[in-house]
C-alpha cells in the first residue's frame, strides 16, 4: 500500500507554488548539508589557494608583463583565482552521490519521491553551489587580491552577467556529472568513465590554461562542440571583460544552449535507465 | 611476510582484469593532461622564464619520474585518513608488524606502474630532443636524480599524511603540498619569485628534485647564479627529508588516539 501512496503523491500537488516550495526546501537542504563539512571545505580551499599560486606564477611568466592571447597580466590573475574559486562551485570533481545510490540501490527511494530525480538532485546541487560560492569562491579570490594585483571588472553590468553565467555553469556541470554518474545504471564499474571525465573536464573547461591559448579552430570546436568551456571559461571570460559586451552575452547564450541540452539529456538517460532498472534485494 | 601481502594484493587486483587495464590506462592518460598544458603554454611563448620547451620538458620528466616512483611506493599512504576515520588503523597497530609498512601493503597501486613507464618515455624523448652531451658523470646523475627525487617525494607523502592523526577530516590538505610540490618542480624555479620561490624551492627543498639536476644534465648555467655542484646535492636533501619524515611519522603514531568508534 505504501507504494501506491507514494506514486499517488504526484497528483496531489495542487498549484504551482507547491513544487516551487519543495524545490526551495531541497536547495536549502543542499546548502545546509555542505555547511556541515567545515573542515573539508577548509582543506579544499587550502588546496585551491596552493594551486592558485602555482598557476599565477606560470601564467605571469607567460605574459611576461605584456599581453598574451588578448589577456593582460592582471586579467590572467583574475582568471587563475576565479578559476580556483569556481572549481569548488561548479564541483568539477568528486561528486558520486547518484552513482553511489544507484550501486547501493537507495536510488529506489529517489524514484518514489513526488519530484523528478534530475530536478531533485539539481536543486540540492544549486544549494551546494550557493554555499561554495560563499566559502570557496570568495575566500580564494580574496586571497588572490591580497597577494596580487588582480583585474576587477570596470562595467557594472558585468556583475549580474557573471552571476547568471555562474548559475548556468553549475547547471551544465551538474548535467555532465549526472550523466557520468548515471553510467552506473549500465556499468558496474564506472572508473573508466570517471577517468575520462577527469581528463577531459580539466583540459576542456579552461582550468589548466585559458581556452584562447589554443588555436582558433580548436577553441571554436571546444566552445561549440563540447560543454567544457561553459563550466569555467565562460564565467571567467565574462568577468574578465576581455571581449566587448555582445561577445560576452553570446557566451552566456552558448551556456544557455548547453544547459538546456544537458538537462534534456539527463531526462532522456534517466527515463531509459528507469525502464531497465532492476532493484536488487527486498 | 610483506612480500606475501604485496603478492596477495597483486593477485587480487589482476583478477579483475578489465578493471585493472582500464585503471592502468586511465591513470596514465590523466597525467597526460599536465604535459598537454605545458605544450599549450609553450605554443604561446618560445621561452618561459629563460627556459625553452625542450629544457622545460626535461625538468618536467625528471619531476614526474620522481613523483611516479614515490607514488607507486607510498602513494596509497594518503588513504590513512580513511583508515583513521574507519578505525582500520587500530587493527593494523595491534599486529606485530611495522605500522607504516603494513599500511603500504594494504593497497598497492599496481596501476601506477603505467605512470612510471609514461614519465620514463617523456624523460627519454626530452633528453634525446634536447641533445644532451653525455658524459659518464651525467649518466650517473640520470640514475641518481630520479631515485633521490623519489625518496624526496616519499618523505613528503609520509610526512604530510601524518596530519590525519591529529585532524581526522583533513581531506585533501595533505595532497596540496605533495601534488603542489610536483607541479612546482615541473617548471623551472625561475618561473616563481619572491617568498613563494624561497619557501618551496629552498625552504622545502623542491628545487633539488628536478631543477638543479636538470641544469647539470642540460649543461646549462643557473640563471639564478647557483654553482653547478648544486645538481649533485639531491641525495643529501632527500636523506634529510626522509629522516625528518620518519621522525614526524613516529611522533604521529605515538600521539595517535583512535576515533573510538
Amino acid at each position: 500500500m505504501g507504494l501506491v501512496t507514494a506514486t499517488a503523491d504526484r497528483s496531489t500537488i495542487r498549484n504551482f507554488t507547491e513544487p516551487l516550495a519543495l524545490i526551495g526546501a531541497i536547495t536549502a537542504s543542499g546548502f545546509r548539508r555542505f555547511a556541515t563539512y567545515r573542515q573539508a571545505t577548509f582543506a579544499s580551499l587550502t588546496t585551491n589557494i596552493m594551486f592558485g599560486f602555482l598557476r599565477t606564477y606560470v601564467l605571469l611568466a607567460v605574459a611576461g608583463g605584456g599581453v598574451v592571447a588578448g589577456y593582460s597580466g592582471p586579467q590572467l590573475l583574475t582568471y587563475v583565482w576565479t578559476g580556483q574559486g569556481l572549481l569548488g562551485v561548479v564541483m568539477l570533481w568528486g561528486w558520486s552521490d547518484l552513482a553511489d545510490r544507484i550501486r547501493s540501490g537507495d536510488i529506489v527511494t529517489d524514484l518514489l519521491r513526488p519530484i523528478h530525480p534530475v530536478v531533485n538532485y539539481l536543486a540540492a546541487d544549486l544549494g551546494r553551489g550557493g554555499y561554495a560560492m560563499i566559502f570557496r569562491f570568495f575566500p580564494a579570490v580574496l586571497c588572490g587580491a591580497l597577494f596580487f594585483d588582480i583585474y576587477l571588472p570596470a562595467e557594472a553590468i558585468t556583475y549580474p552577467l557573471f552571476a547568471l553565467s555562474v548559475l548556468l555553469a553549475i547547471v551544465i556541470c551538474f548535467g555532465c556529472r549526472y550523466l557520468v554518474n548515471a553510467s552506473a545504471y549500465w556499468l558496474l564499474d564506472m572508473r573508466g568513465v570517471n577517468m575520462l571525465w577527469l581528463f577531459m573536464s580539466g583540459l576542456m573547461s579552461g582550468l589548466y590554461f585559458p581556452i584562447r591559448f589554443l588555436p582558433d579552430w580548436a577553441a571554436a570546436l571546444l566552445w561549440f562542440g563540447t560543454p567544457g568551456p561553459s563550466f569555467l571559461q565562460a564565467p571567467m571570460d565574462v568577468l574578465i571583460e576581455r571581449d566587448p559586451l555582445p561577445v560576452r552575452v553570446g557566451m552566456i547564450g552558448v551556456q544557455v544552449f548547453w544547459a538546456v541540452l544537458m538537462l534534456w539529456l539527463c531526462r532522456v538517460v534517466q527515463r531509459r535507465a528507469e525502464r531497465r532498472l532492476v532493484i536488487q534485494g527486498g | 611476510m610483506y612480500a606475501k601481502l604485496i603478492g596477495a594484493q597483486g593477485r587480487g587486483q589482476a583478477s579483475y582484469r578489465v578493471s585493472f587495464w582500464l585503471d592502468l590506462a586511465g591513470t596514465t592518460v590523466v597525467v597526460g593532461a599536465d604535459l598537454i598544458s605545458v605544450l599549450v603554454i609553450f605554443s604561446r611563448v618560445p621561452v618561459l622564464a629563460g627556459f625553452t620547451l625542450k629544457e622545460t620538458i626535461v625538468l618536467f620528466g625528471l619531476a614526474l619520474m620522481s613523483f611516479s616512483v614515490a607514488d607507486l611506493l607510498v602513494g596509497n599512504i594518503e588513504r590513512i585518513r580513511t583508515y583513521v576515520r574507519l578505525g582500520t588503523l587500530d587493527t593494523v597497530m595491534i599486529r606485530p608488524l611495522g605500522v607504516l609498512a603494513q599500511l603500504l601493503c594494504l593497497d598497492v597501486g599496481f596501476r601506477r606502474v603505467g605512470r612510471i613507464l609514461y614519465s620514463g618515455t617523456v624523460l627519454g624523448i626530452a633528453l634525446w630532443v634536447a641533445g644532451v652531451q653525455w658524459t659518464p658523470s651525467k649518466v650517473v646523475l640520470l640514475v641518481v636524480a630520479p631515485l633521490a627525487g623519489a625518496a624526496f617525494f616519499c618523505g613528503f607523502f609520509v610526512a604530510t599524511s601524518t596530519v590525519a592523526f591529529w585532524w581526522i577530516e583533513s581531506g585533501e590538505i595533505a595532497n596540496s603540498l605533495t601534488y603542489g610540490g610536483r607541479d612546482f618542480t615541473s617548471y623551472p624555479i625561475t618561473v616563481y619569485s619572491g617568498w613563494f620561490r624561497k619557501i618551496f624551492a629552498f625552504g622545502l627543498g623542491f628545487a633539488f628534485v628536478a631543477y638543479y639536476p636538470g641544469l647539470v644534465l642540460l649543461g646549462k648555467a643557473d640563471p639564478l647564479g647557483g654553482p653547478p655542484w648544486l645538481g649533485w646535492l639531491s641525495p643529501l636533501v632527500s636523506a634529510a627529508v626522509v629522516a625528518l619524515a620518519a621522525f614526524i611519522w613516529r611522533f604521529g603514531v605515538r600521539h595517535y588516539r583512535s576515533t573510538g568508534s
